[in-house]
Order: C-alpha cells, then structure tokens, then sequence
C-alpha cells in the first residue's frame, strides 16, 4: 500500500533477515568466486548466452500465465503439460520427417513444420484445457480451478506417458544448426541464437497483437473488467479461448526451442520448466507482458551463472546441482522484497 | 437525548472524544481520496459520515479499521494512536465494524459467525484448546451464551442458531453481522450503510436497534449512509465530506441549512440528469 | 426428437474418445491379466462395456428441467450412444490392427485390436463391438426405465462385484490369514471370481443396496428417536468397536498387509496435517512433502549410525522430541515467507519448496550431513528389535488416533472457527479480530508437527531415507486423498488414504496408472463434488454456495481487496 509506514515485527524482522541472509550469502560467495577467479571469461560468456537462451524459453512459457493471470485471475497450473505436449508430439512429426529425408533435403522447411505441429497440439490441448476443466468452474472458490488444474496437470502428463511411453526420446538433430557464430568478442552457437531469435519474434509479435489488433484490444478489455467488456459487445468466452490459444502456440513454440537446447523429450519434462516459468512471471510482475518476458531472461540467466558465481566461491562441490534451489531463492526473494514482481502495478500490492 | 448533544458540539474539539482524526490524509499513487481531514466523535454520540459518491468515505472508513494506513496524519482512539495497527489489533482496542455489502462467514453457523466475533475477548490458547483445558470449556460456554444473548439482542430467533448464515434473509443478514461486531465489545461501532437494501419498514426497525444498541451497551456509533431520512433522523452530528476533504461539520439542522452542503449535493444532482 | 439424437450421438462421440483413451494409455491392456469371472471376461474387456453402460445411462437421462422420458425414447437414445461409442472403438481396432503405430503410441498393439474385438476377427468383432454397444448403451438407459430402488441396487452391485473382484489380491489374502480357505476357494479362481462367486456377490450386494434403499430411512429413524443417553451409549459402543477392529487389524490381515496398512497409516497422518493447513485454514501447501522430508531426515541423523554427523546415537524414541522442534521450524520458515501471499501463489511458492528441500537434501554440497543421493541407511526400530510390520503399525496408529482427536478438538474450539473465518474471508476475519498472520502461522506449525510424524515413522519404518522418496507426488498424493474423502473432515481423510494409498499399494495394475487415476479424480471431483465423498458440515455449506450466488457484489467496493491478486493483508 502506498504511504505504509514499515512495521518492525516479528514475521517482518524474520523475513528481512532470511532476504539479507540470502542476499549477504550470495554477494559474499560472488565476492570468493571472483577474486579467487574461478570462473574464466570464455566460461562466463558461455553461462550468460545459455541463460539468455534458456530464459527465453522460460519467458515464452511465462507468457502463457501472465495472460491467462491476466484474464481470469486463475494459475493454469497444467501450462507445463502444454508445453509438453507440443514438444513430445511434434517428436514423432519430426522423427517422420527425418526418416523421409526432408530433414537433409529442405531442413528449413523440416523444422517450420516440427514447429507448427508443435504450437498446433500445445493450442489445442490448451483450449481444450479451458473448456472442459476451467470454463465450469468460473466464478468457483479460487481453490476450486487451482486443484482441477492440478489434476489436469497429472491427467495430461500420464496420459502422454501412457501414450507416448515413460522413456526419454531423442530428438533428431537438425544438422543446419550445428556450428557457432562470432560476433565480435561474443560467440554463441546457431541453435542458441535461433532460440534467442525466434523467441524475440514471436515476443515481439504478442506485443503487436495485443496493442494493434482488435482481438488484442478486446482482450486488454477482457482484462480490465469481465463484466464492462461484456456489455460493450466483446464476447468475452471467446476472449478467454484466445488467450488460451495464444498462450498454448507459444508454450507449443517454447517446447520446440527447448528440444533445441536440451535435444530430448520426456513426459515428465513440463514439470520444472512450468514452475520455473511460473516464477519467471511472478519475478516480472504477475498479469504483465513485458514483465513475463523480463522475468524469463533473469531467471534464465541467474540459474545458469548463479550455481557458479554464488556458490562455487564456498568451495560447494558440484553447484550446478542446486541450480533450481537458486531460481527458487529468487522467487522468495522478490516475495519478500517486491511481492508485486519488478513490472508489477504497484497499487495491486 | 444522551449527554453529547446537549454539549455545545460546534467545534472540532469536543471535550470528551472517544475518536479523533487529526489532517489525515490519504493517496493513491496521484489520487487523493482523504486530504486533510479533521474529524472527531464525542464520546456516546451517533455521528453520521455522509458526502455524495466518491467522497472518500469509504477510504476513510478504512483507514479507521487498520485496512488503510494514511499516507499522513494521526488518529487517535481513547489516546491511542491507531496508525500502525492492523485490523485485529484495532478490534482488540475497541472498534467494531460491518460492511457495505455485508459479509458475513456464509458457511458458517449464525452462532459461529457471533462467536468468532468474540474471538479477541477471549484467551484460550492453541494449546489449551488442544488439552481442553476446564477453562476453556469454562470460556467456550460462556462464549456460547453471550453470543446467544446478543442474537436476542439485535433480535434474531433462538430457531436460526445453526442455520448457515448465508440462508438467513436479508435484513436478518444485516442484524446478524451486528450481532458480530458488538460480540468483540465495542466501544465504538462502525457501520457502513447499515440500512441498504432494506424497505422504509426494515430501515426504520433498524435505526430504532442502532439506537436501541447505542443506550443499552454505552456504544458509540459513526455511519456512513446514504439515506437522508436515517441521517437526519438518527445523527446527533453530521459530517459531510466532498471530494475526499472536509466540508462541513454539525447537527443535522446545521447540516441542512448549510449551502455548501446543498450545493455538492445538488451539483452532483444537476450532473446527473 | 432431434436434439435427443444430437446429445446421444455427442455421449457416444465422448464415450468413443474415453475408450480410446483409456484403450492407448494401456488400461485395458494392463487389465487384461485379471479376470472379472475366471476364464469367462477379463477385467480389460470390461472397461469398454463399462463406458458404453454409462454413456447409455446419460443419454437415457432425462434433459434438465425436463420431464422423464418415455421409456422407449431412453432406451433408443442409450442404444444410439452406445451404438456410436462401439463403432469409434470398433474402427480403433481395425486402425491399431492394420497400421503399426506403436513407434508413435506404444500401446496400439495388435493385443489391443484383439481384446476390443473380443479374440473373434476384425469382422465379426467390430459387429459385436457395435451391436454390443448399443444393446449394452441400451442397458445402461434401461436403469432410467426401472424404479429408483431397484436401479440403484444394480449399479451399485455391478460397481461393488467389479470391486471385490478386482480386490482379489487383498480379500484373497485376509481370508487365507484366517482360516476361510473354503470361501475363498468358492468366490476366486485365478485371480478372479468364479461365477458363482460372481452371482453370489452381485445377489447379495443388490439385495443389500435394495434393503437400505427401501428401509434405511427407518433405521435411521429408530436411531435418532433414541433418547439422548441411548444415543451416546450407542455411539460409545460404534467407538470401542471401531478401536477393537483396529487393534486386531494387523493379526486378521497378515504380513504383507500389515505393511500396506501401515503406510495408509502414514499417509493418514500426513492426510490429517494437511488437512488442517489446507481443509481448516485454506491454505494451498503443495509442498508438503518438505515438511515429511525434514522428519524423516532429523530422525535418520539423530538414531542411524549410518548417517554421516551426530554419532551419538538417539533411540527413535528419543529423536521424537527432536522431530516435533524440526518441524515448528521448518512451520515457520516454509509459513512465513508465504503469510502475506493468497490462494493459488501460495500453492505454487510452496511447491518449490518442496522441490528445494529434496535437491539440498540430495545435493553433494549437504552430502556430508544427508548422505546426498546416497541417502541414509540403518535407521533403528521404534519397538526393540523388531521391523515386523504387525508391530510397528501400533505406534502408527497411536499416533494417527492421537493426530485425529487433535484435529477434532481443535476444529471445534477458539482456534478451529479463527481458521474457519480466515478460510472463508481472510480480510473480513481480520476485520473481526482474528491475528491471521498468527493463525496462518499456527496451521503451517501444527501441518509441520504431523507431516514430520509421518515422515519420522516413514524412515523408520523402511529403515532408510533417499532424497528421492520425497518428491512432489507425496504432496500430490496427501493433497488428492484429502479431496476425495473430503477436506476438513476425519472420517474422509482416512478413507481416502485407503483408496488413493491402499489400493495402488495392492494392486499392481493400479500402481501403474495411479497418478493418472489422481488426476481424474482431482478433476472430476472438483467438477461435480468439491466437498468430497465424506464432507463436513460447512464445506459442503461453503462449495455450494457459488453455484447458485452471484457474488460479484462481494468484492465492489474495498480499497485493493480480493481483486484476485497477490494481496498484503497485515
């Protein structure tokens, strides 16, 4: 609230020494590490670029539950489960694809298709997501669309195991990826610039849609106030599909991107990047656009440079371990100190 | 007629004032909802808060019950400052409130929602609940019965004690939420626009409980309402407030004859159509 | 008429998609290996003919607000449902016999071609498939036709034989433990039912059923005319019965068992913590599986000579203290970075968490206390020499009927209505008086105390700890059984933690898609009874209300509240 004088109690004093705890912890383990120079520079380009790359991943699954944050007020918990789908299924599409030799052929072509079936499958599971376990349960206890998101979460994630199978499947590589750039004193390799590319497009893209198209309009709208779009003519059920919709094509994208980092899929891989992604837009301001995509490329890159520039100053055998401890500290952090997120509306906290 | 407004109550210092508001101010990022707003309630009175929509009232109310802290200024309750406290703590000195738009514990039992009105004035620890301790068995009936006697006293039937409270009628509904906040002991009482939504027939039963209330439990009341009848009919001291600052202060007839008064009212009337 | 035909023919269009759902996620394959009556139908085959049974039964059904149908319309409408629902399964079984996919889906064999067409061809199979869908969807609208007792009876039967055979494993077991070696003999055969069993079963059941349907309300009757005395003393005497079972629980069921009802046991326990976190103070934690971790883990370092520090070693008896002071502390620091957060931020903050105490847990860096991924071994007994499951499900229930009369006394005193008022209007309770930051601390204390009981019989229990055993589907697990029996209530605790815990636990095919089964559950229970099987009084009061309550107007007009954002209340 604006104007509050800062209260010292108890729950108060707790929490802003576990954040100085944190905070001191992480400056003096930063400290260790550099002036014992552990780290070389080539290491720290390297963890920087790989944080950007990752964390656009994350920011365009955070997209997905800032928009749908925006709108119904509702976490969709199972978005990991969107990202999943897309990305295992378009596995087979691109399996397919490399049998047939279109993957040497006309790669390019190969992948535009991988990745529409992958945005295709993550929009369809979406809408189909709102419709039958959200749209119901409108205007229920908050609790009551969290815990069906849940169980939609599990539904989707054994239905692909059972499906698809419970192991990891190896994506085909995309030989016109393979190789690095330079860019002056930056090298980074091609996979990890078209990650970072086509991330930015599809960004940008959401920015023109929701600020220059009708539909975007009527969906900020949407998001002001249900009941003042609905009586000015904005059919606001078909509002909500789309920004289910949206949110599904991205996550479907994101999956895509993944692979080309990571190369696999697993039924089980849409746990950890949906929380982290979930974090990612509480970290830039919950229901916030832009925030869900700054979000993403902090956490992105504090999970891949944190391990080692906060914790292998300590002497902590392999930090890399403890990676998603670090995302997690961040969440708490910003809780603690700016629970409305960097972008957040102030007024809303 | 209580003592208060026999009092020459004119001015903004009233010798026996169980509440005072000292250039209390409020903003909302640019928008200022309280500026400088002096106010004090002699003790025993029933104060009214009006102003047309948008006034500030509500802000204000809220900045009396701890949901608001002002952005600057000072209010003070019995000498206590209550800048700092949070809601409980505002109980727990001594003011109760109801709501605009009642709200009541819906699933909860009418009993229940009297008895967690009286939660502050009770001292079972967690533990001691947890042992049953024959004290606190001792508190629990005590609680039942003082809950029971207030349901009596806003009037509401023995019969509706374990019905759930969102199944009681309206008006009932509105009593019932009185029963809860006089159940913390109050020596203040707030009421947001205790009779909206009620026909004249209710509105007039439930000015003559609010009064009723006042000389029977040494309460005093400050309402916001909208209803010039209830005001006028129930105020010993009126407050109007427009545009989130003080406009006039004084008995009811005072009020009526004031023409800044009239004019915010009526400008805002003229706007209107 | 035509909007009859569009519903059934959209029952059956859904009806096909879950057969084909339930046939690719590798259910019916699975359930294949269990017969319902021995060498006569198999479990797999049943599931398809469940499906169309039920979407018979729906279409049947009469519209809303609508009359019933006439009788020859409900069965129409059932037979075109199941008609549709066996021509979508029909032509899966033709696609998965003539198209290999399983590269794609690993469970469109050829063996599923052949359970679908009932071993018999792809022609005369999909014929069957079809014919039998409509005769079956028939079937299932026919108990639309019947009186309600009778119809009732049927279901519930058909439902419960389907469950004892199912539960061949468990009931097989028990009577062999005591002696009934003959019924068993009679009612099972390879794992299924015997026919006669199977009738016998179906007979009884139904008729049991159809009795309490027709006379229930009369026995009830007779109970609640009892005077007051009476009435207590019966209660009294349901109690010791209910404790007698229990204590004799472990010598009628035997070894194996045993084992299995100790770990409903435990999950009853942490069933019951969460229950207060989640069912009395509404407090999402899905991370709970942090606070069993902490409990296993003080108990494995402070009694196993195994575990890397503190060599002194404790007795379980005496970490137990340790235990309780681990968890007020774990309460604290997982409760009070998440006070000021509502609802569904709350969930997510406290599933990471969970996730971050396994990876420290599991992490080199915690390796010389925890034993990292290695874990501990050797954690000593809790009774003297002896890791007999018969016995140590004593301390766990003790400790599970102690957790559940806390639970009781406190739900109904000064603190149970703080939590009752915060769960439903946290700002209208603070505005009523109640400490919310205290009460909320409180909850997350107290969850803390039974989520690190259990864990601290958990490691005990099995002997060792692994960071692995404590990942997110403990929470999953803890938080889907307190939704099925129902939140704030006991009684729904402990049957769910039969259901969700004890059955994958028995049953094999079931561990196999058992979070699957959880996720349908959570959904569908939310969709249609959000209070759970066994409510208490006032959530089934508090779920309800939305459905028939605009209750837009409760969040006009207060400055910042329940805007649906994270909120600071204090």
């Amino acid at each position: 609230m604006p104007g509050r004088r800062i209260r010292l109690n108890f729950v108060n004093l707790f929490l802003w020494l576990l954040g100085g705890g944190l905070l001191a912890f992480a400056a003096y383990g930063s400290f260790l590490t550099l002036i014992e120079g552990r780290i070389q520079p080539n290491q720290w380009q390297n963890l920087i670029v790989a944080g950007v790359a990752l964390g656009s991943v994350y920011a365009l699954i955070a997209l997905g539950y800032t928009l749908v944050y925006g709108i119904l007020f509702m976490i969709n918990f199972a978005h990991g489960e969107v990202f999943m789908w897309g990305a295992f299924t378009a596995f087979f599409a691109a399996t397919a694809l490399n049998d047939a030799g279109m993957m040497a052929s006309n790669p390019v072509l190969a992948f535009f298709l991988v990745l529409a079936t992958s945005m295709l499958v993550s929009m369809v599971v979406a809408i189909m997501l709102e419709r039958i376990a959200y749209r119901p349960l409108r205007g229920a206890p908050r609790l009551v669309p969290l815990i069906t998101a849940i169980g939609a979460s599990l539904f989707l994630q054994y239905t692909a195991r059972g499906f698809y199978g419970s192991g990891v499947r190896a994506y085909p590589d995309y030989t016109i990826f393979d190789g690095t750039i330079s860019l002056g004193f930056l090298s980074l390799s091609v996979k990890q610039a078209v990650v970072i590319l086509a991330a930015v497009g599809l960004m940008v893209g959401l920015y023109l849609f929701i600020n220059r198209t009708r539909t975007g309009r009527a969906m900020r709208a949407v998001s002001e106030d249900k009941d003042v779009a609905a009586m000015m003519g904005i059919n606001v059920d078909r509002i909500i599909v789309t920004t289910f919709a949206i949110g599904g094509l991205l996550a479907g994208a994101a999956g895509i991107l993944y692979t080309l980092i990571f190369n696999q899929v697993l039924f089980f891989m849409g746990f950890l990047p949906g929380i982290k992604a979930f974090t990612a837009a509480v970290l830039g301001g919950i229901g916030n656009v832009i925030g869900a995509a700054l979000g993403g490329l902090i956490l992105g890159v504090v999970e891949q440079l944190g391990p080692n520039l906060f914790l292998s100053g300590y002497g902590v055998p392999s930090p890399n371990q403890l990676k998603d401890v670090i995302a997690f500290s961040v969440l708490v952090l910003v809780l603690i100190f700016r629970p409305s997120g960097l972008l957040g509306r102030k007024e809303n906290t | 007629m209580t003592e208060a407004t026999t009092r020459e109550a004119g001015s903004v210092q009233v010798a026996d004032a169980i509440l005072q508001a000292d250039k209390v101010t409020m903003r909302f990022g640019g928008l200022v909802a309280n500026r400088d707003v002096d106010f004090t309630i002699p003790r025993g009175a029933i104060v009214s808060l009006i102003g047309p929509n948008g006034a500030g009232k509500t802000t204000f109310f809220n900045q009396l019950t701890g949901m608001l802290e002002p952005t600057s200024g000072e209010i003070t309750f019995e000498g206590k400052s209550l800048v700092g406290r949070t809601p409980h703590e505002i109980v727990e000195v001594g003011i109760g409130r109801t709501f605009q738009n009642i709200r009541l514990f819906g699933a909860m039992t009418v009993l229940a929602n009297v008895m967690v009105g009286r939660h502050v004035r009770m001292k079972s620890s967690w533990w001691g609940s947890l042992l049953r301790l024959p004290a606190v068995r001792a508190e629990e009936a005590e609680t039942k019965r003082k809950a029971q006697e207030l349901l009596e006293l806003v009037g509401l039937p023995r019969r509706y004690e374990e019905d759930w409270a969102k199944n009681l009628p309206y008006g009932d509904q509105r009593r019932l939420e009185l029963a809860r906040a006089l159940a913390s002991e109050p020596k203040l009482l707030l009421l947001d626009e205790p009779t909206a939504g009620m026909n004249p027939g209710e509105t007039a039963q439930m000015t003559e409980l609010i009064k009723h209330l006042r000389d029977e439990l040494d309460l005093t009341v400050l309402l916001i309402e909208h209803d010039m009848k209830v005001v006028m009919g129930i105020s010993e001291r009126i407050t109007v407030l427009d545009h989130g600052e003080l406009l006039a202060e004084g008995r009811p007839e005072e009020i009526r004859a004031n023409p800044a008064v009239i004019e915010a009212y009526l400008g805002k009337q003229a706007a209107s159509e | 008429m035509s909007p009859m035909v569009r519903r059934a023919l959209t029952l059956g269009l859904f009806g096909g998609i879950a057969g084909i759902h339930v046939s690719l996620v590798g259910i019916v394959n699975t359930f294949q290996t269990r017969d319902l009556i021995a060498d006569i139908v198999t479990i797999g085959s049943v599931i398809p003919m469940l499906i169309a049974i039920m979407v018979g039964w729906l279409a049947g059904r009469a519209p809303r607000h609508a009359a019933e149908l006439a009788a020859p319309t409900a069965l129409g409408a059932g037979a075109v449902a199941g008609a549709v629902t066996g021509t979508i399964l029909a032509l899966l079984a033709i696609l998965v016999d003539s198209v290999s996919l399983t590269w794609i889906l690993v469970n469109a064999r050829p063996q599923l071609a052949t359970i679908l067409q009932f071993e018999q061809g792809p022609v005369v199979g999909s014929v069957l498939l079809i014919a039998g869908g409509a005769a079956l969807g028939a079937a299932g609208a026919v108990l639309h036709i019947l009186p309600g007792a009778i119809a009732r009876s049927i279901a519930m039967a058909g439902i419960i034989t389907i469950i004892v055979a199912l539960m061949e494993p468990f009931i097989g077991a028990v009577l062999r433990n005591v002696e009934l070696r003959a019924i068993e003999g009679f009612l099972y055969d390879s794992g299924g039912l015997t026919l006669p069993g199977f009738i016998l079963v179906f007979a009884l059941i139904g008729a049991g059923v159809y009795g309490w349907a027709t006379r229930g309300d009369r026995a009830r009757a007779r109970v609640e005319a009892m005077p007051p005395d009476r009435r207590r003393a019966a209660k009294i005497a349901v109690y010791l019965a209910t404790i007698g079972i229990l204590l004799i629980l472990p010598q009628i069921v035997g070894q194996r068992l045993s084992e299995v009802i100790g770990t409903v046991g435990i999950y009853v326990l942490l069933g019951l913590g969460l229950n207060i976190v989640v069912g009395f103070a509404g407090l999402l934690d899905l991370g709970y599986v942090a606070f069993f971790a902490v409990g296993a883990y003080t108990t494995a370092i402070l009694t196993s000579p195994a575990s890397p520090v503190f060599t002194p070693e404790l007795p379980f008896w005496g970490a137990l203290p340790f235990v309780i002071l681990a968890a007020a502390l774990i309460g604290l620091a997982v409760g009070a970075p998440v006070l000021r957060l509502r609802g569904d931020y709350l969930a997510i903050v406290t599933l990471g968490f969970g996730e971050i105490a396994r990876e420290i847990f599991k992490s080199a860096w915690a390796q010389p206390v925890t034993g990292g991924a290695q874990g501990i071994l050797s954690i000593p007994e809790p009774i003297p020499f002896s890791r007999d499951p018969q016995s140590i499900y004593y301390p766990i229930l003790f400790f599970c009927i102690l957790a559940a009369i806390a639970a009781t006394t406190l739900a109904s005193s000064r603190v149970g209505r703080a939590w009752n008022a915060m769960r439903e209007d946290e700002s209208v309770a603070e505005a009523t008086g109640v400490n919310t930051i205290k009460y909320k601390l409180l909850a997350f204390g107290l969850g803390a105390a039974f989520g690190c009981l259990g864990g601290a019989f958990f490691g005990a229990k099995i002997g060792v700890v692994f960071p692995d055993s404590f990942n997110i589907l403990v929470s999953i697990n803890a938080l889907a059984l307190i939704i099925l029996g129902g939140m704030g209530n006991i009684a729904g605790v402990v049957l769910g933690a039969f259901v969700l815990v004890g059955l994958p636990e028995l049953l094999r095919e079931f561990a196999e898609y058992r979070l699957l089964i959880y996720g349908v559950v959570l959904v569908v229970m939310m969709l249609l009874r959000p209070e759970g099987l066994l409510p208490s009084r006032s959530r089934r009061a508090e779920l309800h209300e939305v459905k028939d309550e605009d209750d837009d107007d409760m969040y006009a007009d207060e400055v910042g509240e329940e805007t649906g954002r994270p909120v600071v209340t204090a």
